[in-house]
């Protein structure tokens, strides 16, 4: 099991899609693909938006399946954080 | 190009403005105002300041401005935004406002830079500041990735107290809506690009539902429904087409979101003179403002219902001989 904190890379509002992007390929797939389970960090970020999330895991739902979801724990988020992940993977499940 | 700025031009009235708006002479711009007095929307200062950008200073000519109206544009950042000077200076008493100057963001960490400003420039309370930074992230973010404008977007915003509300617009000459959104999808006219544009799930990157891995085409459609559900109007202009989202009625007691925004109560213009690049404005009244978190229950259920049909209109159907 790996943290990744995401507070140092995004701030209290997680909006650059850059970093989201550099998060999924540097940190979670690398684990992913070690067979290790990953907790999403959310301590601090108060806010996100769609876009945001999208691009920190849309791609892994869609390479991995829906069954990635169950490896991955989002910790420490915000009542917006928790409805725009749950958002983010409720559609792309649907979109499968 | 010629644009007049009048003494009056918000979202609710913007159609006279946009359909004064004249774009022969791509390469020139010139801009005039009212005698007396202007009070213009930020997608107005936005849309004028991107068309100059364009041109270059040198190519631009502006009509003698009076002090009044003069001492807004430069106190909005319009003269240092288009780089011309036109020697006038903010004098002392005037107020430090409420207000995001035009500002011109280029890359991902300008817009981050920005976002950070927003709360102290626009003297916003936290829990207020939700909606409007996440509008202008997503506004912004869509110039940078999809319009093809090497200047960027500039935005501009300014808070209202008889209205308390928070007005942003936000502008580029990139390609514009409809050769964006043709990538991928059908769009005969810009009007319906804009639809198309509107719609959630649909991006110029993909035709695939669900989006590719860094576009889900939920965007413009989470700004309308900030809009739609805060009661404030929300406009966008591109090509020769506007579309606004009109304000839901005060005898509404609940508002719903429509995947399809000719579905919401609006109006539209066509046949207005080409623009190439997109201008959005939208107003986010601080008094109604939805709980972001209820917004968002709302969002995801209309995102997800769609996206289920818009799959569903895809299966195949056996064909019985």
């Amino acid at each position: 099991m790996i943290t990744i904190e995401l507070f140092p890379y995004v701030g209290s509002f997680a909006e650059n899609k850059d970093r989201a992007r550099s998060i999924r390929l540097e940190r979670i797939v690398l684990a992913l693909d070690e067979g290790q389970e990953v907790t999403l960090d959310f301590e601090g970020v108060e806010s996100a938006t769609q876009s945001f999330v999208h691009a920190l895991i849309s791609d892994l739902i869609r390479n991995y399946g829906p069954e990635v979801i169950d490896r991955i724990y989002f910790k420490n988020c915000s009542e917006i954080v928790k409805k725009i992940v749950s958002m983010v993977v409720e559609y792309m499940q649907e979109s499968a | 190009m010629r644009v007049h700025l009048p003494n009056s031009a918000f979202l609710g009235n913007i159609d006279p403005f946009l359909r004064s708006f004249e774009g022969s002479e791509p390469d020139i711009l010139e801009v005039s105002a009212n005698k007396s007095w202007i009070s213009v929307h930020p997608i107005v200062l936005s849309f004028v300041a991107a068309l100059g950008r364009n041109v270059g200073p040198s190519n631009i000519r502006c009509e003698d401005f009076e002090a009044r109206s003069g001492h807004y544009l430069e106190r909005m950042g319009l003269f240092r935004v288009l780089g011309i000077d036109l020697g006038m200076r903010i004098i002392e008493h005037e107020s430090a406002g409420r207000f995001v100057p035009l500002t011109i963001i280029r890359t991902n960490d300008e817009l981050t830079d920005l976002i950070t400003e927003i709360i102290p420039l626009l003297h916003l309370e936290k829990d207020q500041a939700g909606p409007i930074k996440y509008t202008i992230s997503e506004l912004v973010r869509n110039v940078l990735e999809h319009s093809g404008s090497p200047l960027g977007a500039v935005v501009s915003a300014q808070y209202y107290k008889k209205s308390n509300s928070i007005r942003i617009g936000i502008a580029d000459t990139g390609v514009g809506i409809q050769a964006t959104i043709s990538r991928s999808h059908h769009a005969p006219d810009h009007l319906e690009a804009i639809r198309l544009a509107l719609n959630p799930g649909i991006t110029g990157e993909t035709t695939r539902v669900g989006g590719t891995e860094l576009n889900a085409g939920a965007g413009l459609f989470f700004i309308k429904s900030i809009a739609k559900v805060n009661r404030d109007f929300f406009v966008i202009f591109s090509g020769d087409a506007m579309y606004k989202l009109l304000k839901v009625g005060s005898s509404t007691k609940r508002v719903r979101l429509y995947a399809d925004p000719f579905d919401d109560r609006h109006s539209t213009e066509i046949g207005l003179s080409p623009f190439t690049g997109t201008a959005v404005g939208i107003d986010i009244s601080l008094d109604t403002t939805e709980a972001f978190t209820g917004l968002l229950d709302q969002i995801r259920r209309t995102y997800v219902k769609t996206i289920k049909e818009r799959k569903k209109a895809r299966y195949r159907r056996p064909r019985f001989v």
